[in-house]
């Protein structure tokens, strides 16, 4: 054990983090250069994640985190390998009406990048071996105690964590919330999303396209080429009613790549699927609360939602920014950092952001999941008139890109310290 | 004299410390009673933190920069200031008139694992043993002592050569009756009704003039105001009715 004070078979941190999937790693890489000890907890073998093969799935992270990831070491070793979005286009089905983001309006930043899982889980796990976090993997906490004091958690493999802020980052199911007995509000969809990288003839421009069919949302996401010659890809989020995704899932690949052509249209040429494919379920769902004591919810655990904005990531790290930001001045105010007080300031933080960015992905899919005419009509209009006024334009496009708003200093491109 | 209320394990009772903890519980409830001190500690924390830091020649934002600094807090009550001191490194005592908020306030200090000496004593008293201090607070305290004057020379006295003192209180002035008596008492209800009597507020004159004699100095002054908007207080320019000062001793 690199540090944190033992007694007997003990271990005291300040702050143990059960759940070290991107969030909760990047909240210990975060916490990983400050003076608060930290202790991470996941069920997974480390080395068999950073073995694992390229596995299809990426993830659109916006402006604002990429600051953090740069703030804590991570972009350096992603940049090589982060494709930017220079331009988003949004349309709306067949019709001719479409909306058009372009970086330089917002200034020379590109929108955001594209990053891949298993290049931003390498990043991670090489920032953390060089740090002092100490991590617990394959362990599982098999029981929370939350005290006055301190929370204790008895592991899987007999050790016993002692901190003063526990921090639930396990995921979409969280047992750590619902242990806590912290309930959770969920609108299932009866929609599924189709995840899968494609190889193209054509080059993507750094473009995204997001598409708004009547069965849900389809997206066309640029990934970086990996310096290969015929290294034009592009990653595709594509929803359909359940059992038409299903369906989908079921196709050759011949058929697969004939619907997805239909939906993509003839810009990128010839098109072949590359890696596997994914089928998630898709859903909102949100913690009724993001503190109970002793005790911070982040990312899926505190707010799962629909991937429509590709915001469920970057609402994570938006969580861990906060979460890091409120724990060091705490600990600069010699403040108990699993207080209540402390507590209050992360949630009162979070919770506005959270549930704008819920509650707008939210209609932003049933406004688009259907095919009445004159809701067609409208937001046809409404898209054509916001692409026509470009400071109601810049709004939507700053806070996709994450940058409106009381920014925790990571986001604003900050050091923590 | 020193009234000891360090009390062999063996005499200890069990419903006592039941007691003393239940009151801890009251000190330390962020809604509760003591809801205000919550409130102004940030505030108040980072002026005894900046000033003491800067003072010993410390970074103020370092880990624990008041590390290895003897402090006292007179009038500690639960230990909301104690502690947070603990945590940034001081070697802490904290002293209060009342026997049971000594208890409450060590049995506190007991759950969260700290390293803290709670004695019930008076200022004038405590410095019988002639232990002097590098950072003495006295904080919220002088609008309750009976004898200023002789409070505030008590206090002056715990101060080490090139120590100093941080003094925080309600100024007296016309906009504190209203806000500070009125408003917090009677209209907003923060405070019980009778917590405060306005004519024992003092003028950061007054404390000034209290001190001087005793080899110590107002070097710093700042008002301490609260944002309804996020419910938060922060340093200000307004010293009208709270308001937080530093006093220094010479290094000779």
């Amino acid at each position: 054990m690199k540090h944190g004070a033992r007694s007997d078979d003990r271990i005291d941190v300040d702050v143990l983090i059960i759940g070290g999937g991107f969030v909760g790693s990047t909240l210990a890489a975060a916490l990983a250069e400050t003076a608060i000890r930290v202790a991470m907890v996941d069920t997974q073998d480390p080395a068999a994640a950073i073995d694992a093969e390229f596995d299809g799935r990426s993830f659109a992270v916006s402006l604002s985190n990429t600051r953090l990831l740069e703030g804590i070491d991570i972009w350096p070793l992603l940049a090589p390998r982060a494709a930017p979005i220079l331009d988003i286009r949004i349309s709306d089905g067949p019709s001719l009406f479409f909306l058009h983001y372009d970086h330089t309006e917002t200034g020379d930043d590109p929108m955001g990048f594209m990053v891949e899982n298993h290049n931003l889980r390498r990043a991670l796990h090489s920032r953390l071996s060089d740090s002092a976090t100490m991590t617990f993997a394959p362990d599982k906490v098999e029981k929370l105690e939350r005290g006055q004091g301190f929370v204790t958690a008895q592991l899987r493999s007999g050790q016993t964590i002692r901190a003063r802020l526990a921090v639930g980052a396990d995921g979409r199911f969280s047992q750590t919330r619902t242990e806590a007995g912290v309930g959770v509000t969920q609108w299932p969809y009866k929609q599924s999303g189709i995840v899968c990288t494609l190889r193209h003839e054509r080059r993507h421009d750094c473009v995204a396209h997001e598409r708004f069919l009547p069965a849900g949302p389809f997206a066309i996401l640029p990934l970086h080429g990996e310096g290969l010659e015929d290294a034009n890809r592009a990653s595709i989020v594509w929803t359909e009613p359940g059992d038409v995704a299903q369906a989908m899932m079921d196709l050759d690949e011949t058929e697969f790549c004939g619907e997805l052509q239909n939906r993509i249209g003839g810009f990128l040429g010839e098109i072949v699927t590359t890696g596997p494919r994914y089928i998630f379920p898709l859903g909102l769902q949100f913690a009724e609360t993001m503190t109970a004591p002793r005790l911070a919810l982040v990312g899926d655990a505190a707010h799962a939602m629909h991937p429509i904005a590709g915001q469920g990531l970057n609402m994570g790290l938006r969580d861990v920014a906060a979460l890091a930001e409120v724990l060091v001045d705490a600990r600069r105010l010699g403040q108990d950092l699993g207080s209540a007080v402390v507590l209050e300031r992360f949630s009162r933080w979070r919770r506005f952001d959270n549930t704008v960015m819920l509650a707008a992905t939210d209609g932003l899919n049933r406004l688009f999941s259907n095919d009445i005419a004159p809701v067609r009509l409208a937001r046809d209009l409404g898209l054509a008139t916001v692409n026509k006024l470009p400071p109601l334009k810049r709004v939507f496009m700053r806070h996709a890109m994450g940058v409106v708003g009381e920014l925790p200093r990571l986001l604003r491109g900050e050091s923590l310290l | 004299m020193t009234t000891s209320v360090q009390a062999a394990k063996s005499t200890v009772n069990p419903d006592e410390v039941a007691q003393f903890t239940r009151l801890a519980e009251k000190w330390w409830d962020p809604d509760g009673e003591f809801r205000p001190l919550h409130h102004l500690n940030p505030a108040r924390i980072a002026f005894i933190r900046d000033h003491a830091a800067t003072r010993f020649g410390r970074d103020p934002l370092a880990d624990r920069p008041l590390r290895d600094l003897d402090l006292i807090d007179i009038g500690c009550g639960g230990g909301l200031l104690c502690e947070p001191m603990c945590r940034l490194g001081a070697n802490v005592t904290g002293i209060d008139a009342g026997a049971e908020t000594v208890n409450a306030a060590r049995a506190h200090a007991e759950i969260m694992d700290l390293d803290i000496t709670y004695r019930h004593v008076l200022p004038e008293d405590t410095g019988a043993d002639g232990k002097r201090y590098d950072v003495v607070l006295n904080m919220e305290v002088v609008e309750h002592v009976a004898d200023r004057a002789l409070f505030m020379e008590a206090a002056a006295n715990l101060v080490k050569p090139g120590g100093l003192m941080v003094v925080s209180t309600l100024n007296r002035t016309l906009k504190s009756l209203a806000m500070a008596k009125i408003g917090a008492e009677y209209i907003l209800r923060w405070l019980p009704v009778g917590t405060h009597d306005w004519k024992k507020f003092a003028r950061p004159s007054e404390l000034a003039n209290e001190l001087r004699p005793h080899g110590m100095e107002i070097t710093d002054i700042k008002g301490l105001s609260y944002n309804p908007m996020n419910g938060e207080w922060h340093q200000s320019d307004d010293i009208d009715v709270n308001f937080i000062m530093l006093a220094v001793k010479d290094r000779a």
